[in-house]
């Protein structure tokens, strides 16, 4: 019980961070990422917040534990890839897309919708590789 | 200093918080990809109602703080073709590599994580070139 109140927080908390934050706004995501054009510092700040606050949250962790040891893979690269070329076309992640899934009108349902076929599709690729 | 910077910087105190909350209290990693994806392909079953309502209260707060005007509702920049093909890129993407901005971006980065830094960089860039694609191929909304 004690842990779905913590996600209930933990996950309302990160809602209200993303849409004061202005993460939420797919114009300020692209204006982040515009570094050749009219380039938008604001994210800076929100990332900036974020990791101060969870690199004090990793000092309290107990037992400490060493920074993950898998290793840089493919994987990791071809998904990081694929996922930014998605963030930039959209201004759109996943915590934003689901924190503004009832207020940006039909554009970020029809969005969340093809996020989750195509996490659905990575499933079934997984499993056949 | 810029109002919207007051903001992203309070904003990302939270999203900070919300991470930590869930690190320490749940020992669990806050990745918005990967809460969603375990759902979606079965892998998170075995905490399977931790994950519904973190998601539940992730969508339903913002609602209340745009219906209570704290926050102005967005519009899209993109298209529906574009939105389309944007959100199976990153529905597959992040499950691929594993994380998205939360979990390789927040939590990975304040831990000092190689793979969390080089996934950043890497997402970055390519969400540089996205927008840069758009620019010279002249798609808009």
């Amino acid at each position: 019980m004690i842990r779905l109140l913590i996600a209930a927080i933990s996950g309302g908390l990160f809602g209200a961070g993303l849409a004061i934050s202005g993460m939420t706004d797919p114009a300020k995501v692209r204006g982040w990422l515009d570094i050749f054009g009219a380039w938008d510092p604001t994210l800076a700040f929100v990332l900036g917040g974020a990791i101060l606050f969870m690199a004090i949250a990793w000092r309290f962790k107990t037992p400490r534990q060493p920074a993950p040891s898998a290793p840089v893979d493919g994987r990791l690269i071809g998904g990081a890839a694929l996922f930014g070329l998605g963030w930039g076309l959209s201004g759109l992640c996943p915590g934003p897309a689901m924190a503004s899934l009832t207020f940006s009108g039909p554009s970020v349902v029809i969005f969340f919708t093809a996020m989750a076929a195509g996490m659905a599709l990575f499933g079934i690729w997984s499993k056949r590789v | 200093m810029n109002p919207d910077w007051i903001a992203g910087l309070i904003g990302g105190l939270m999203i900070g918080a919300a991470a930590a909350l869930y690190l320490l209290g749940n020992g669990r990693i806050m990745g918005a990809s990967g809460l969603l994806g375990g759902l979606i392909d079965g892998t998170g079953r075995s905490n399977r109602a931790e994950r519904i309502v973190f998601i539940v209260a992730l969508v339903l707060v913002p609602a209340l703080l745009v219906r209570s005007d704290v926050v102005q509702p967005a519009q899209p920049v993109a298209g529906l073709g574009v939105l389309t093909l944007a959100g199976l890129l990153v529905g597959f993407g992040t499950r691929l590599g594993n994380g998205c901005t939360s979990g390789h971006g927040v939590c990975g980065i304040s831990r000092l994580s190689k793979r969390g830094i080089v996934a950043t960089l890497v997402y970055l860039a390519t969400g540089v070139l996205a927008v840069v694609a758009v620019r010279l191929l002249g798609w808009s909304v």
